[in-house]
Order: C-alpha cells, then sequence, then structure tokens
C-alpha cells in the first residue's frame, strides 16, 4: 500500500461520529476517502464553511465556493456557511473535535513546526496557529522521515514552531505515537516494522506501549 | 436615507496616498474588483492593505501589488503570488503575517470596540515575539492590539440602499467582520435590490456598517486550479 494512504486510512480509524474535523493540505485531504462506515464527520474549511462536499465535477466549478486551500469544492445537505470571524471562533473557541495537519517537525514535548521551510522566504501559517492551539485533539500525519532520511520526529524542534506543546498523536507510514507527558508513546508499528527500526530513524527515545500492536487497516 | 453611488469611481476620490484598508477576499474568493480597478485608475500610493492574501499574480489585490501602490501588505498566507515575493526579498514591500485567527479577531475586536486582547494562538512562536503574555487559567497568551482600517472595500452578492448586505457562499470570508472595522465601508455587490428585497432573517452585514453601496459590473470572478470529478466517478 502506498505510504500516504497507509498514514490516511490509520488517521480516519481516529474518527468518531459527530465530530467537527479541519484537515490541512496534503495527506489530511485523503483522509475523508477512508472514514469507517456508518459515521457521520462533518469537515469544515476555516474560510468559512462546514459540511464540504467532494471536488466538483469539470465545468461546474463555482467560483464562491472554495476550500482553505482555494480550490473549488461543492457542498453537502445540511452545509453551513460563516464568516471568518466565526470560523475562527469555532476553531479558536475550542469547538472543533479534530484537526489533521502535516509537519516538518515534532519534538517529544509536541512542539509542532509546519510553516516555515528552511531557506526559503516565509509565506504565513495561515490558520495553522489557530488550530493547533484551539482544537481539542491535533493529529500529525506525516512521513515519519524527510525525504533525505533524516528524522521529522526529534528532541527539540529547530525549524520555527508552529505552537508550543499542542500535538496528541503522530500517525506516520510506520507507527502510531502518543505525546504524553512521560514523552512519546509507541503504540503501533506498520506491519513487518519493528519497534527498532522505528527507533532507529526517531531522535527522542520512545516508550513502548505495553500493549505495542501493528497497525491494521 | 441612500447610500447608493453610482459606481467605484464616484467614491475612490476619498481614499488617499498613505491609507489603510481592509480588502476581503479568500484567494480570488469574493474579491471587491471593482474598487481594486478604480484604485488601480486613480494610482494611489503607499497603502497599506489588510487581506488574507496577496491576492496572485496579475489579479485581486495582486493588481495593486504590480502597480506598486502598496507599501505594508498584512496577510496570513502569501505563497500565491511570486512578485509580492520578489518585492518582499528585495526589500521594495513590507509584510506582516498574522495568525489567520487572530488577523480575523484583530478585526472582530476593533469593530466591538475592544482595543486588545489576549490569544493562546501563537504563544511560543515568532509571531508572539515582543509581544505582552499574561497566564490565564495556567496557560500563557498573548496581547494581540485590534486592527482597524480607514476603509474597507467589501463585496457582497446582494444589498440595498440602506447597505444591507448578503454574502454567497465562501465568498462571505472576512468581508463580514471587515465590514465592521473601518471608518469608511464601501460596498460592491452583484445585485442590487429594493428595500424589504432582502430576507431582514438572512441580512449577514446590517447596514449601518456601510458607507456607501453601489452595483459592479463585469465581474471576472476567476477560480484557481483544483481536481476535478470525472462523471465516471460518481
Amino acid at each position: 500500500m502506498d505510504k500516504r494512504e497507509l498514514i490516511a486510512r490509520r488517521v480516519a480509524q481516529e474518527m468518531r461520529d459527530g465530530y467537527y474535523v479541519n484537515l490541512g493540505i496534503g495527506i489530511p485531504t485523503l483522509v475523508p476517502n477512508y472514514l469507517p462506515r456508518g459515521i457521520e464527520v462533518i469537515m469544515q474549511s476555516e474560510n468559512g464553511m462546514l459540511g464540504i462536499g467532494p471536488y466538483p465535477y469539470e465545468g461546474e466549478e463555482d467560483p464562491d465556493l472554495v476550500n482553505a486551500g482555494k480550490e473549488p469544492v461543492t457542498e453537502i445537505p445540511g452545509c453551513c456557511y460563516f464568516s471568518s470571524a466565526d470560523s475562527f471562533a469555532m476553531i479558536r473557541g475550542g469547538h472543533m473535535d479534530v484537526c489533521v495537519l502535516g509537519a516538518l517537525q515534532v519534538d517529544e514535548k509536541g512542539n509542532l513546526a509546519n510553516w516555515a521551510v528552511p531557506g526559503k522566504m516565509l509565506k504565513g501559517m495561515g490558520g495553522a496557529m489557530d488550530l493547533v492551539a484551539g482544537t481539542k485533539r491535533v493529529i500529525v500525519a506525516m512521513e515519519h522521515a524527510a525525504k533525505d532520511g533524516a528524522p521529522k520526529i526529534v528532541k527539540k524542534c529547530a525549524l520555527p514552531l508552529t505552537g508550543l506543546e499542542v500535538v496528541d498523536l503522530i500517525v506516520t507510514d510506520l507507527a502510531v505515537i502518543e505525546v504524553t507527558p512521560k514523552g512519546l508513546l509507541l503504540r503501533e508499528v506498520a506491519p513487518g516494522i519493528t519497534p527498532e527500526a522505528v527507533q532507529k530513524i526517531t531522535e527522542p527515545a520512545l516508550l513502548r506501549a505495553p500493549d505495542l500492536k501493528t497497525i491494521s487497516i | 436615507m441612500d447610500k447608493r453611488v453610482a459606481n467605484a469611481d464616484a467614491v475612490i476620490g476619498r481614499v488617499r496616498d498613505g491609507a489603510t484598508i481592509l480588502m476581503g477576499a479568500f484567494g480570488l474568493c469574493g474579491v471587491p474588483e471593482n474598487l481594486i480597478s478604480a484604485l488601480l485608475r486613480q494610482g494611489t500610493k503607499n497603502l497599506t492593505v489588510v487581506s488574507n492574501n496577496p491576492g496572485t499574480d496579475g489579479f485581486g489585490v495582486g493588481l495593486l501589488i504590480e502597480n506598486r501602490q502598496v507599501k505594508k501588505m498584512i496577510a496570513s498566507y502569501v505563497g500565491s503570488n511570486k512578485f509580492f515575493e520578489k518585492l518582499v526579498l528585495s526589500g521594495e514591500i513590507e509584510m506582516e503575517l498574522n495568525p489567520q485567527g487572530t488577523l480575523a479577531e484583530r478585526m472582530r475586536a476593533a469593530g466591538a470596540g475592544i482595543p486588545a486582547f489576549f490569544t493562546p494562538t501563537g504563544y511560543g512562536t515568532m509571531v508572539a515575539e515582543g509581544k505582552e503574555v499574561r497566564e490565564f487559567k495556567g496557560r500563557p497568551h498573548v496581547l494581540e492590539p485590534s486592527l482597524r482600517g480607514d476603509f474597507a472595500f467589501i463585496k457582497a452578492w446582494k444589498g440595498d440602499r440602506w447597505g444591507n448586505l448578503v454574502y454567497r457562499k465562501t465568498a462571505r470570508n472576512f468581508h463580514a467582520v471587515m465590514a465592521t472595522a473601518a471608518d469608511y465601508v464601501i460596498a460592491e455587490v452583484e445585485e442590487m435590490v429594493d428595500l424589504g428585497g432582502l430576507d431582514p432573517d438572512g441580512v449577514h452585514t446590517p447596514g449601518i456598517f456601510v458607507d456607501a453601496i453601489f452595483q459592479g459590473t463585469n465581474y471576472v470572478k476567476p477560480m484557481e486550479p483544483g481536481p476535478k470529478r470525472k462523471r465516471d466517478e460518481g
């Protein structure tokens, strides 16, 4: 299975009926494809929409209807629209259940760096700082290591931070790791991957859950 | 009471060099196209523009940037405009990045008579540098000042001569909050209706916030690219 699909499928298992969810760009956008059957999860878009539908058919795009990535989308029955101020009252006021974001680095305290790419001009944080500060549960969905093999789960983030002690769960192509007050807890490993192999490309020492499981899709 | 004016050119003369203008839109969604065109024709300079994004190369706020009318941009994400990036790197334009929710809340506060507020957003990050921090219920919060404009450029779907406005779908975005936070608020609408033509329960921006209103013309409403569904995918 494709790495990105594995991550999205595992994140989808975290969703519960009735959740209000905000998804970041990249891997998180794949999550709705794999939601468990029989549950209703409402997707929020921070530009002012609850109830995002699938992408439109060619020729049926509406310039007044876009997602937070500015792509044309559609609405589902029960959808509603609101202003940016109301949208961020939902996000900053603790009304959103889950947000799923990508990351450049996450550290053992749950600090997150995901908005400033090294060596490039700052492009802006968009709504990411608000989302990680205000959402009840923050899930990072990312490949375990960078393209050059460098760990992305580090002892201390070196890149500019998005939020301090904000991450609750890290889902990668190799493992599911929970951020706990005692440190990073390895809960699940991908099929065919040993805990030692995960540790090898993870900078901080991982605690091992007594009931360590294999990711089951 | 009649807040109607003929068109954008009839009010744009109020905007002088150095003004701060709040401009609604999210990317290319909900751009006040007529007001931006009139400001381009007028050539007003040294503007501070507050908008979630600097438009794109060739559209929206991007046109004012290309015409070198903007001195400073306050935004939350600027990755959609290459020319803007070039001007930032060469020091020809000033950029202030705000978290998107902080940007909205700074204007909401301005509109509601709140000079500043504490938020946990951005604590411990670059955006909190130099700002007062105070703990509430054991959690550190950053003091953020309200943000007011001399003008707000608002684009709505429908409006009436009292300035009541209705937006369409996600084109509402920052417009509704910006309309509350400027000294002089100009609204352009796709359709002007008679008084009573808007459902009073469905008005998004009450007319009290609006100073001038006109029906816009020749909307382009371009779209940014994105994936499309194929017919056989269902």
